[in-house]
């Protein structure tokens, strides 16, 4: 939490104490409405970033999912016709069947793994600041590079994985070309990039408990798993929350993985949901259509975090 | 310190055991987190020939440089580490600015409506861009702006969540009563958050400054909607295109890839630190 003290130093010398100052009612309160007035001024940027560029879109595609629209000829008004659509496509199901697969898996496996590692990493033993480094240096790579990277180490006949797998006595595996595999191969290649991300929020929680608390656990006789299980886990679990929330919701923007290393295919195994709203809005230019499944996401994504923010009450213990 | 019952020594030794055993954990993790990028690594010296052989050389039998001039010499490479920079660039300038005064608005100063907005906020996070992706790129044909840098640029400079969060939480760690005595001195809210706050901020700035490069230069979706011109294509779409055009080519394609990471690289290597806190600081504060 180093970073979270802050700096008090470059106070300019000379500013009288507020207690000093004497301030008549009628001048604070013109005070209060100039300092809003302010505050307005500098959120001004964000309100009309909400309007353009965050809510106004979503209000905007709701709209357009009504309607027939090419970009080529006006919109025309269809009604409920995306959506009758959207409930008889079997892409979409196959999207949002293959978008829940890859969640989760992913999800519970890079959090239990970030957590346990993080658990390891969080002692003072030499080396532990490059050790967090290397875990955390996928997080920063560029996603296009490492799918290509991987496309090549998923490669059945001279991918290096194969190779190492003939040494267990493993028959090559047909990783990205064999629909049954393609969509475990992108989420052992998530896993393996988002890893480091979850490790260094769990390891920012974990520092947090004050040590005290384990000494006490210690002189009580705990033994280390039961401190894990019964003092670690439950004070970490707002973390967990925070963890679970922002990882639920990233996975479910799936696309850049699937759409370098196999094309949504072999035979629709990884066409996920934002990939449908790729194809549909800018290689058919259906923008009704595609607004629609970007409703349908969004709404997927608010109705699952207002289910995990009424569960939190369930488990989260708030010191 | 220790209780009578356990004689220290014996704890201190399963503490040692206990090291080790996460040493070889972690150390073991850690070398498959880096294996991939010493396979592109090499990968990107060795020739296609090479690439064919079974069982595959740990290492490049002659490290050799060809795949790296043929895609300079095929490709207008500067043209797209260029178009990157220029994007992550202002993007970051846009992200600082728009961030920093929101997010000191939310945590210093006194306004009706003040907890609702920062929940306004927090929620937006529930908006991805991807949900977002298909009206903006219709405003933005709207108003002429496809093929250029504009849609991925200008959003930066109407802030974010995550920017305005972080810097909120930074300035919340600041005492107020900083604020109120410049304040009583005659300073305006401006020239607090100019003259003092923005001075100490240096560490939240630089935290998010990274980030919102990082994430800018490896983006690939916004500019494969809005980018059509080859010339104007950032490195990160320009490597996704030679995918297509060097299909199965691997090592050239790693040789690509390596270039698209070298900036950022060593960028990491001198700053892992601030990557590693401004990616994960909204983690550090509940």
């Amino acid at each position: 939490m180093s970073r979270a003290s802050a700096p008090t130093a470059h106070i300019p010398s000379g500013i009288p104490s507020g207690a000093t100052a004497i301030t008549r009612p009628s001048r604070l309160l013109s005070n209060r409405v100039r300092e809003s007035a302010w505050a307005y001024l500098f959120l001004a940027p964000f309100f009309l970033g909400l309007v353009f560029f965050i809510v106004g879109p979503v209000v905007a595609a709701f709209a357009i999912s009504f309607t027939s629209w090419d970009l080529l000829s006006p919109p025309r008004w269809i009604g409920l016709d995306n959506y009758r659509e959207l409930a008889d496509d079997r892409l979409f199901w196959i999207a949002l069947k293959n978008t829940l697969y890859f969640t989760g898996v992913s999800v519970p496996v890079t959090l239990v793994l970030a957590l346990g590692l993080a658990g390891l990493m969080n002692r003072k033993i030499r080396g532990i600041e490059a050790l967090r480094a290397i875990y955390f240096f996928p997080v920063t790579a560029s996603i296009v590079a490492v799918s290509l990277l991987w496309s090549w180490m998923y490669t059945p006949d001279f991918g290096i994985f194969n190779y190492l797998l003939s040494y267990l006595g493993i028959p090559k595996i047909n990783w990205l070309v064999d629909p049954r595999m393609a969509m475990p191969s992108i989420i052992i290649m998530s896993i393996w990039r988002g890893l480091g991300f979850n490790i260094v929020v769990f390891l920012a929680g974990l520092q947090s408990i004050p040590r005290d608390l384990y000494e006490a656990a210690e002189l009580d006789g705990a033994s280390g798993w039961q401190q894990f299980w019964q003092l670690t886990i439950p004070l970490l679990t707002p973390t967990i929350f925070f963890a679970t929330i922002m990882a639920i919701i990233t996975s479910f923007q799936v696309f850049e993985q699937t759409y370098i290393m196999t094309q949504g295919g072999p035979g629709n195994a990884t066409l996920t949901l934002v990939y449908q709203i790729f194809l549909n809005g800018f290689t058919y230019l259906r923008m009704g259509y595609a607004s629609a499944l970007s409703f349908v996401l969004f709404a997927i994504l608010f109705v699952i975090t207002i289910v995990q923010v009424n569960l939190q009450r369930k488990w989260v213990h708030y010191a | 310190m220790h209780s009578s019952t356990v004689p220290a020594h014996s704890i201190a030794r399963q503490r040692r055991r206990g090291d080790i055993l996460t040493y070889v954990v972690l150390i073991a993790g850690a070398l498959l987190m880096l294996f991939p990028f010493f396979w592109m690594l090499t990968t990107s010296f060795k020739d296609m020939a090479e690439v064919r052989m079974w069982p595959p050389s740990l290492l490049p039998q002659t490290w050799d440089f060809t795949n790296y001039r043929d895609i300079w010499a095929q490709y207008p490479m500067a043209q797209f580490l260029w178009n990157g920079f220029v994007i992550a660039g202002l993007t970051t300038v846009g992200t600082l600015f728009s961030c920093s005064l929101a997010g000191f608005a939310l945590a210093q100063l006194e306004f009706p409506g003040r907890s609702f907005l920062f929940l306004v906020v927090l929620c937006t996070i529930l908006l991805p861009y991807q949900v977002r992706m298909v009206p903006i790129f219709i405003e933005m044909a709207t108003i002429g702006w496809i093929d250029s840098f504009k849609p991925l640029i200008v959003p930066a400079f109407f802030g974010s969540a995550y920017g305005i969060f972080l810097m909120r939480q930074f300035f919340l760690g600041i005492p107020r009563d900083l604020k109120e005595a410049a304040i009583l001195d005659g300073a305006t809210p401006f020239g607090v958050f100019w003259q003092i706050f923005l001075p100490l901020s240096k560490p939240a700035l630089t935290a998010l400054g990274i980030v919102s490069f990082v994430t800018s230069w490896n983006d690939l979706l916004a500019p494969m909607i809005f980018i059509t011109t080859f010339e104007k294509m950032p490195i990160a779409l320009a490597l996704a295109f030679f995918k297509g055009q060097g299909e199965a080519l691997w090592p050239w394609l790693m040789a690509a890839s390596v270039i698209s990471m070298l900036p950022l690289m060593v960028v990491y290597l001198a700053a892992q630190r601030w990557f590693i806190e401004g990616l994960t600081f909204t983690g550090l504060k509940q």
